[in-house]
């Protein structure tokens, strides 16, 4: 059986990105503890239509922990109190009847807030245009054999890999630091052979890139790590260090 | 050179000043402190000490010199970084709590450092470019312990010093990209081990001075 609950939300209304915004305080009445932390909002939205008021708006698409869409930060933390979830795997049953909720938007100067809880994160887009790719022909499926690869390093690749580029990290980070994003899409493709060619201008280019769009410096406080629904870990931010060198003092360029 | 000052001053590369000047600090700690310690084997040993550094004469002004370069580079890139960090979130949470990644010492860190600054001065203006009217060093040490404020400031410092020395060393690592698997457990040891070294180090001193 499932049980309901009574919460009290405060959330951030703000009409447009340049308008000013300001908390407001919503109650979310007989909520499912088996629903997730957007169904919640969706109750919370249909109630505020029927009153003919403005629905809250936030991210969201797969609603599965996949896609990188959704996040908020909920009483000071992105993605809510649950470790390595995202906001939309977040279930209800976390929270206690008559819990008092603060909902905010990722807070950063290189992520704008569209509308509420609604953010622009094209600033990661454009780290990713600036080197988050290889320059291969992609053609036919190469033959598997071809280029050996390690199973513990393609693990290594892979886990960094796992990043949805939600921007939990730039969030929870006390500087509003991308490093963790750079450092997983940097590490991704350094640690593999078809990554090798360009590795040395793509840290480059990407480090100048995130240093552009606003982001801040990394204090090594692991912040990023503790939120990141994917577990991302800061090793990841000590290899792109480690490039960064490589590339500098090594490279011709 | 273009190349040098686009990547030392690029974001990671502000941060490898900060970690590579910091870690020469955790070396002359080193040196500092096991110089100070000499003063347990009484006012003879110590001075005996001091004097023997002065008497290396150019090496001395050479090692001076180098340390005030590093101090400039770590101050002006940690001020630097402390301001930049300040602007990328212009609009700050209601509400914010720690993850579990933020210790109190990494909290504190530019705090810790700017009271260090303030305190090297003072430390300086005290014991480096005091008259000492023809007494001996140790004179001056033990005269200036026997003052309860100075004492307290001093050991004030200190724990701020443990402080920023026990998220410092560890993140200087891997600033410089060396967080291995093998070896990062180690190294976070070694620096909760030296910061408590520092603090407890140093600040015997002022105690053991007080009371004798």
């Amino acid at each position: 059986m499932s049980k309901t609950i009574n919460l009290t939300l405060k959330v951030w209304r703000q009409p447009g990105s340049e308008a000013k915004g300001a908390f407001e305080t919503y109650q979310a009445k007989d909520i499912s503890t088996d629903m997730s932390f957007l169904e919640m909002l969706d109750v919370v939205n249909e109630r505020l239509s029927v009153e003919g008021k403005d629905p809250i708006a936030f991210d969201h698409d797969c609603r599965e922990g996949i896609c990188g869409m959704c996040g908020s930060v909920v009483n000071g933390v992105p993605h809510g109190p649950q470790k390595a979830t995202t906001l939309c795997q977040l279930h209800m049953r976390h929270f206690a009847d008559r819990d008092t909720l603060v909902i905010e938007p990722w807070r950063s100067r290189a992520f704008k807030v569209i509308k509420d809880l609604a953010v622009d994160r094209s600033a990661f887009d454009q780290l990713i245009q600036t080197g988050g790719y290889i320059s291969a022909n992609t053609g036919a499926v190469p033959e598997a054999n071809a280029i050996l690869i390690s199973q513990e390093t393609a693990e290594l690749a892979m886990d960094a890999a796992a990043c949805i580029g939600c921007g939990a990290c730039v969030a929870a980070c006390p500087n509003a630091s991308a490093m963790l994003f750079v450092g997983a899409k940097v590490s991704q493709l350094a640690l593999l052979p078809q990554g090798r060619p360009e590795a040395a201008k793509r840290v480059q280019a990407m480090i100048r890139k995130m240093d552009e769009l606003g982001f801040g410096a990394c204090s090594n406080e692991a912040e990023c790590e503790a939120v990141c629904p994917k577990e991302i870990s800061i090793t990841n931010i000590a290899r792109l260090n480690r490039e960064l060198i490589k590339a500098a003092f090594g490279s011709p360029f | 050179m273009n190349w040098i000052i686009r990547t030392l001053t690029c974001s990671v590369g502000k941060k490898l000043i900060m970690a590579v000047t910091g870690l020469s600090f955790c070396l002359f700690l080193v040196s500092h402190l096991a110089g100070n310690l000499t003063i347990f084997k009484g006012p003879k040993a110590f001075v005996s000490y001091a004097e023997s550094l002065h008497s290396l004469g150019a090496l001395i002004l050479m090692a001076e010199l180098g340390l005030l370069v590093l101090a400039v580079c770590h101050i002006c890139f940690g001020i630097w970084l402390f301001i930049g960090n300040l602007t990328a979130r212009p609009v700050g949470y209601a509400v914010k709590k720690n993850a579990g990644g933020r210790t109190l010492s990494s909290a504190i860190m530019p705090y810790t450092g700017l009271f260090l600054l303030v305190f090297i001065i003072i430390h300086l203006i005290t014991f480096h470019f005091a008259d000492r009217g023809g007494k001996d060093v140790y004179y001056l040490v033990h005269t200036t312990f026997t003052s309860p404020g100075y004492v307290i400031f001093y050991l004030i410092a200190m724990i701020a010093a443990a402080f920023h020395v026990k998220h410092g060393f560890w993140s200087a690592f891997q600033t410089i990209g060396a967080n291995h698997p093998k070896y990062m457990p180690v190294i976070k040891k070694v620096g909760l081990v030296f910061s408590l070294l520092v603090g407890f180090g140093f600040g015997c001193l002022p105690i053991y001075l007080s009371l004798s």
